[in-house]
Formats: C-alpha cells, sequence, structure tokens
C-alpha cells in the first residue's frame, strides 16, 4: 500500500524563484536564506519520495476571476512552469500522477470533501519555488507531483479546520491506494506577510514561532485560529498558512521535527520551513 | 454583508479582497490578467488609454491604472495577484509596489525589510 512518509511546509516567495534562475544564490541578501535549505537537500538526497502531494495557491495564474475553485487536484500527466508575465521559469515540467490523484480525488470526494478535478493547467511559482529549494536544479524533478490547489485570494478562503481534517481524509486516501508508493506531503506559503495597501511589509516573528512550534506540538490549537486572525495578526496573504494544516492532518498524530528553519526577509515575506516525519 | 458587520474591516491598512470587491474589481482585474500575454502587453505599452478603453471598466478604475495608484486600484476591487501583472508589465518589482503603497521610499522599506519588517504593533 502507499504510505506518507514525510510532511514539509515551505514558503514560496516568486523573489526566490528569481534569485535561484537568475544565480543569486551566494549574494549576501540571500546567501542565508538558502543555507537553511542546504540540510533539506541533503535529507532529501536519501529521502526521495515517489510522489510529492504539494499544497500550494495559484496567484491569479491558472485561475482568473473566472474560475476561483476552494480546492483543486491536479490530474493530469504533466504540468507545465507557467508564463507568469515574465516568461516561464527555466525548469523542469512538473510530471503528476493521474492513477494516485484520481483516486485521491474519489476518496476525497466520498469523504465530502467536494473538489474540483483539473485535467490540464499551468503550474506557477507557488508550485515551482518550493521544489527548487528541496531538489536544487536537476535536470528533471526526480519525483511525481500532484499539485493541490487551494483558494486563498478570494476571501473566504476555507478554514483551518476545514483544511486540517481534509489532509486527514488525505492520509486515509493515500494509505487506501493499492501500489507501493512513499508519499510525502508538503503544505507551502506563508509566513507572515503583508503584501498591498500601506500596512505592506508586516511580519509578525512572534505569531510565526508559535504557529511553528504548534504544528508540531499542538495543531488542533491551530485549527481554532479564525481566519480574521491570520489576517489581522499574520497580514492579508499570511492566510496561505492554513495550507499547511493539510500537510499536517495527513501526519496525524505526533511527528518527529528533523529540521526547521526560519528567515525574515524574503523580499516581503517571512520564509518558514519544517521537515516532519510520523511518529504512529 | 454590509461592510460594518465585517469583521476584518478595522483591520488598519488592509482591503481584504472579499466577494464584494471581486465584484467591483472583476474587469479590472480581468484586464491585468489580460497583460499575461506578450503581445497584449505591447498593445498596453504602446497606447495605454486606447488599451484600456476595450475594457467595460470604471474611468475610475482605468484613470487609477493610468497613475499607477495601487492603493486607489485595491480600493476600487483590485486584487493585489492581479496588480502585479501592471507592474510586472512595467518592469517593477512586488518590493517596489509594496513599497509604493506604503509611501516609503524604496530605499527605506528595504532597510524596514531587513530589520524585521513592519511590527504588528506599529499600525501603519
Amino acid at each position: 500500500m502507499a504510505r506518507i512518509t514525510a510532511g514539509i511546509s515551505c514558503s514560496h516567495v516568486p523573489a526566490i524563484g528569481a534569485a535561484m534562475d537568475l544565480g543569486k544564490t551566494q549574494e549576501p541578501y540571500w546567501a542565508p536564506l538558502f543555507a537553511g535549505f542546504e540540510f533539506s537537500k541533503r535529507w532529501m538526497a536519501t529521502h526521495t519520495p515517489d510522489v510529492v502531494f504539494l499544497v500550494y495557491n495559484d496567484h491569479a495564474t491558472t485561475f482568473s476571476l473566472d474560475f476561483i475553485p476552494t480546492f483543486a487536484i491536479g490530474c493530469a500527466p504533466e504540468f507545465a512552469p507557467a508564463d507568469e508575465g515574465w516568461g516561464a521559469r527555466p525548469v523542469p515540467v512538473v510530471k503528476g500522477a493521474p492513477e494516485l490523484a484520481a483516486h485521491i480525488s474519489e476518496s476525497l470526494i466520498q469523504s465530502d470533501f467536494d473538489l474540483t478535478i483539473v485535467n490540464k493547467m499551468d503550474v506557477d511559482h507557488g508550485l515551482t519555488v518550493p521544489l527548487s529549494l528541496m531538489f536544487g536544479k536537476p535536470a528533471a524533478w526526480p519525483c511525481l507531483v500532484i499539485p493541490f490547489a487551494v483558494n486563498v485570494v478570494q476571501y473566504p478562503p476555507p478554514s483551518g479546520a476545514r483544511c486540517y481534517q481534509l489532509g486527514k481524509a488525505l492520509r486515509r486516501a493515500i494509505d487506501s491506494f493499492d501500489a507501493d508508493l512513499n508519499v510525502q506531503v508538503w503544505g507551502t506559503g506563508g509566513m507572515s506577510h503583508q503584501l498591498q495597501g500601506p500596512r505592506a511589509g508586516l511580519i509578525n516573528q512572534e505569531f510565526d514561532t508559535n504557529f511553528l512550534d504548534n504544528i508540531v506540538a499542538d495543531p488542533e490549537a491551530l485549527t481554532r485560529i479564525p481566519r480574521e486572525q491570520y489576517l489581522r495578526e499574520a497580514g492579508s496573504e499570511g492566510i496561505e498558512l492554513v495550507m499547511w494544516l493539510i500537510m499536517r492532518g495527513a501526519l496525524e498524530g505526533p511527528v518527529r521535527e528533523v529540521h526547521r528553519f526560519y528567515h525574515v526577509p524574503a523580499s516581503n515575506t517571512a520564509v518558514g520551513h519544517l521537515i516532519l516525519e510520523p511518529l504512529a | 454583508m454590509n461592510k460594518k458587520s465585517k469583521p476584518y474591516a478595522d483591520i488598519p491598512g488592509t482591503t481584504v479582497f472579499d466577494a464584494e470587491q471581486s465584484r467591483k474589481g472583476y474587469h479590472l482585474n480581468m484586464f491585468c490578467m489580460s497583460l499575461m500575454k506578450a503581445a497584449n502587453r505591447e498593445r498596453f505599452k504602446a497606447d495605454e488609454r486606447a488599451y484600456l478603453n476595450e475594457w467595460p471598466m470604471s474611468e475610475e478604475q482605468k484613470r487609477a491604472v493610468i497613475d499607477r495608484d495601487y492603493n486607489g486600484m485595491i480600493g476600487l476591487g483590485g486584487n493585489i495577484y492581479f496588480l502585479a501583472k501592471i507592474f510586472a508589465t512595467d518592469g517593477r518589482s512586488f518590493q517596489y509596489a509594496a513599497a509604493l503603497m506604503t509611501g516609503m521610499s524604496q530605499e527605506d522599506y528595504a532597510r524596514m525589510m531587513l530589520s524585521g519588517g513592519r511590527a504588528p504593533k506599529e499600525g501603519v
């Protein structure tokens, strides 16, 4: 049977992708950030999964205001890196896992999570930046990827509690897939940041630290944070953090913290990163 | 839901992109979306007013685009991820746009971010 071997959380700031693509990772501004992912790349080399279930959000790239799915699962055999207005990132095409994705779709919908099924879409920096941070610059991504897009652009996004429950159902879906596959679940986005209006530039290290502590030790406590509290305390775009709760729900029970990294700033954003392994 | 009953209406310096804003800003945001195509960016740059006139946007919205008044565009229903297509067309970064919206110089804004960002209690 398929099994979840690890959960990873990671911010997905577009400027990080640009820094990698333009060879700026050793510049003084960027070096401390990339240093935080050196361990992760080494760890990943010996823990490469067969499939990554990658929770992210689209940033007005594939989904305009014509369609705004709350939860969308990518079931295609491949997904092209999107041209977000300045040319597509020079990264490999993302290979999907259509059979597992179809199984997860059926299982989650039967568990009352009403997903939107997507058979054709390009993927933006929300998905490709975490891949770059964890795998570097390979000629081809070393695993398959199921993109799972969450609406966090138009309010209200799904609640943290709903995301956590979806993660639990995802665990059951993956556990019941009849194939010998190692699967990692990644929750991306965040941490605190605000990109708009006179309050742009907000960073809340206290909120972020508490969130990192609790996503490891007491995720149930995080499911009680209302949407407005994210907006108020973590900034209008900090609400992306609800996506981390899908990852944590999928791990269920106690976890081992393999790696933690936190850094301010990447452009306008506080970067947070965890590698977690299920103990159960 | 009227404005007063929105539990996020009092967050300083912040316009939440909710269903009301999205409805107001539909054409503005879809105009932004069109700038993802190189050919459209060229046409927009060649004659901004003529390009904007192809969209059923309000005059106020068109004016705000021409003036690059990002706070104005947000008030009129723009969402930052859509508006990003405008400053990308101008060859500007997210940090440039963020600084502009705060009224700070890009240097001061960058310095604030390097020293840990805007503290939540600072307000705006």
